[in-house]
């Protein structure tokens, strides 16, 4: 069969079994079990709304708990078993032994500089961009245009950008934009970007912060234009420059958001794995936590210490978790 | 600032200028592969991408035939012919030539060239060549020449044409329609999980609302690397396996968190009285979800099905843990082009066209649904 055609025919099979179930569920209980009509109508109507939301909200409780929270005790479990020894309980073995790793503390120290520089570099440059485009006429032309690397996978974006970072063999022309670039203004030879230690990781963490800005600025853009223009007025009106304005006046009324912003690009970094798989791999010590999990896994075939990073990557995450959770709390009050 | 009198900015021109070099900035790798995809693979290797508009110049070292095809012309020994007969060379009109390394363009289309053998060379602009000796000229190959020739600028499907219809393995083809088939059921079938819940969370009562509204929030930051290994064993051990039914059900329980958070947030907000009084019209819940709030909620179900549409068809991980196997049927886009990195690392013709390829919907998707993007990013993150 053409695979279009196989394509279509698995999306309607798949699609329809999903609302097949909302369809009949709902029909069953309206029609067969709780009918509202005959004697027990009034009883009926009640015990059918005591079941509905259930029915509702089954598939997706279902989904989140076996998709999302089962895994993260089952990967808690594993990460105390080893796979050579069939499963048996060896305690924080797997985790000592990850910690003799170097490649591990590389993923680590990697994983803390992106943490630090790609939120405050995507945030500065969204709150930069959302403040320059805020108030010109083709702002929103301008926005869009920083804001499309959103749309772009991470595979394609580190495609985009190892182009930027090609480097041919001295004397031949460059057609890697930053080494023309670099040996026209230094006169030096090329250099092979990816390959320096250290710096590399900030080639790297550029392609993030590339995509990532585009979303700091569109919420930060929303955000400025809430602030009272009574505050901004009452400013200008005492002498402040576009300076003081901005960082005095703008910036401390929009803290909030701004947190909010950081933290969503923070998930994003610890999660980060394509980027680095398809443009380094790891190599030239560029290792981060996700790839390095993705290796113990699928290619050491360790499901132990694999499991260990994963939960390491939790242990980073769960304060953002337990805040998220306790400002939610405090908005349905 | 514009609206207080006195205060138009003498930094208007500055920022002005400010955003133009950032969109710059932000829109150049961009256009420098899609500008590629459209090259040739020596174009590519010749210049880069931002002289594509300009004539090219390109440096070759080509070969006069070999004396053993020389003929006699009365006292002359003679051989002509075309330079232009190597194999993967395009041919294009010379511009300077030159019979030595260190000095490769030394003449001119048309001028001849007096040879430390005596020869004398003289080269045309279309590759045309004669060379002439008074004595028999010995060697087995023939004479080495320096050209440099003159490529005008060139554009081309056939990148396209070879990545999306021929039959290799390398097609995007196949992988194209994998994708889709991945996409749109991961798409949809959480947007309806979601719809049905979030309207649950927000105007059913039942005890445990609250709880299970935190455990949602909660689970939206869970990262989903804890559940590779857990879930792959699970749909091995049920039977499942690697295909598409897996991916979409893991896509789908990814992406449920944010549909449901969103959705709530958004069906919260719609007005009572018109849930009320087709409640007491005798409504069933079904059809007041159906006839009332699914329609009324069309802006966040919209915004979230982009954000789940570009998530899965730009997402590689799960992909290639879920749903690739051995095989390699069932490949998608992102991964195909993982590999042709691995393959075909420099080959920017081939990785740039299938960048783009796979790009393509993704950006159409954003350009013309932005306006519901932006809403569903402030909806989910600003209160």
């Amino acid at each position: 069969m053409h695979p279009a055609l196989l394509g279509l025919l698995t999306i309607v099979i798949g699609v329809g079994a999903c609302l097949a179930y909302f369809y009949f569920s709902n029909m069953l209980l309206d029609r067969v079990l709780f009918p509202a009509r005959g004697p027990n109508a009034g009883r009926n109507i009640n015990r059918a709304n005591m079941v509905r939301p259930w029915l509702f909200l089954f598939p997706a409780l279902f989904a989140l708990t076996l998709y999302l929270a089962y895994p993260v005790i089952e990967t808690l479990r594993l990460s105390f078993t080893s796979r050579a020894q069939g499963g048996a309980f060896v305690g924080f073995d797997n985790y000592s032994r990850m910690m003799a790793e170097p490649k591990f503390w590389e993923a680590m120290r990697n994983n803390m500089l992106w943490l630090v520089v790609v939120p405050a570099a995507s945030t500065a440059f969204g709150l930069l961009a959302a403040q320059l485009t805020d108030r010109i006429k083709w702002g929103n032309i301008a926005k869009s245009l920083i804001f499309m690397p959103m749309a772009i996978s991470f595979v394609g974006a580190a495609v985009i950008w190892k182009l930027v970072y090609d480097a041919r063999p001295e004397g031949s022309e460059q057609i890697g934009v930053l080494n023309a670039v670099y040996v026209w203004l230094s006169g030096e030879g090329p250099v092979q970007w990816l390959t320096i230690p250290f710096w590399n990781n900030f080639f790297l963490m550029i392609v993030l912060i590339w995509i990532q800005t585009g979303f700091a600025m569109v919420i930060l853009s929303a955000a400025l234009r809430g602030i009272p223009e009574e505050t901004v007025e009452a400013a200008i009106v005492d002498g402040a420059n576009p300076f003081q304005i901005f960082f005095r006046i703008k910036v401390p009324q929009i803290m909030s958001t701004i947190m909010v912003v950081w933290t969503t690009i923070t998930l994003v970094v610890l999660k980060v794995f394509d980027i680095v798989f398809a443009m380094t791999n790891g190599q030239w010590q560029t290792q981060v936590l996700a790839n390095y999990m993705y290796d113990k896994l699928f290619r050491a075939n360790d499901w132990g210490v694999g499991s260990a990073s994963a939960i390491v990557i939790m242990v980073l995450v769960t304060p953002i978790l337990v805040w998220n959770v306790r400002n939610a709390r405090r908005e349905m009050r | 600032m514009d609206t207080i009198a006195g205060t138009k900015s003498s930094l208007t021109w500055a920022v002005h200028i400010s955003v133009v070099l950032l969109v710059a900035l932000w829109l150049f790798p961009t256009v420098g592969l899609l500008v590629s995809s459209f090259r040739t693979a020596d174009q590519i290797s010749g210049s880069g991408w931002w002289k594509a508009l300009v004539p090219t110049e390109q440096s070759l070292t080509l070969r006069t035939a070999a004396p053993s095809e020389q003929v006699q012309e009365g006292a002359l020994f003679v051989i002509e012919g075309n330079l232009y007969t190597q194999e993967g060379v395009a041919p294009a009109p010379i511009s300077a030539w030159g019979t030595n390394a260190r000095d490769v363009a030394a003449y001119r289309p048309g001028d001849t060239a007096e040879m430390r053998g005596g020869e004398r060379m003289t080269v045309m602009e279309n590759g045309d060549y004669r060379l002439e000796a008074d004595v028999e000229m010995a060697g087995r190959r023939g004479e080495r020449v320096f050209v440099t020739a003159t490529t005008p600028p060139e554009f081309t499907l056939d990148n396209y044409r070879y990545l999306l219809f021929s039959n290799s393995s390398e097609g995007m083809g196949k992988a194209f329609f994998n994708t889709l088939t991945v996409t749109i059921p991961a798409t949809i079938i959480p947007i309806v999980v979601a719809a049905f819940a979030a309207y649950a969370l927000a105007w059913m009562d039942f005890p445990g609302r609250a709880l299970l509204i935190a455990f949602v929030v909660g689970l939206l930051v869970v990262p989903l690397q804890l559940a590779l290994i857990p879930l792959l064993k699970l749909h091995l051990n049920i039977g499942i396996g690697k295909g598409y039914l897996g991916v979409w059900l893991a896509h789908t329980g990814f992406g449920l968190p944010l549909a449901v958070y969103l959705l709530r947030n958004y069906m919260v907000g719609l007005p009572r009285d018109i849930i009320e009084n087709a409640r007491v019209d005798g409504a069933t819940e079904f059809q007041i979800f159906t006839k009332i709030i699914l329609p009324l909620s069309f802006p966040a179900l919209a915004s979230f099905a982009i954000f789940q549409f570009l998530w899965t068809w730009n997402d590689l991980l799960v992909a290639k843990v879920f749903l690739i196997d051995a095989t390699g049927k069932t490949t998608v886009m992102t991964n195909q082009i993982v590999e042709l990195l691995g393959t075909r690392g420099g080959n920017w013709e081939i990785l740039a066209t299938a960048a783009f390829v796979s790009i393509a919907v993704p950006l159409a998707v954003f350009f013309a649904m932005q306006r519901y993007l932006v809403r569903g990013l402030l909806a989910g993150s600003v209160k």
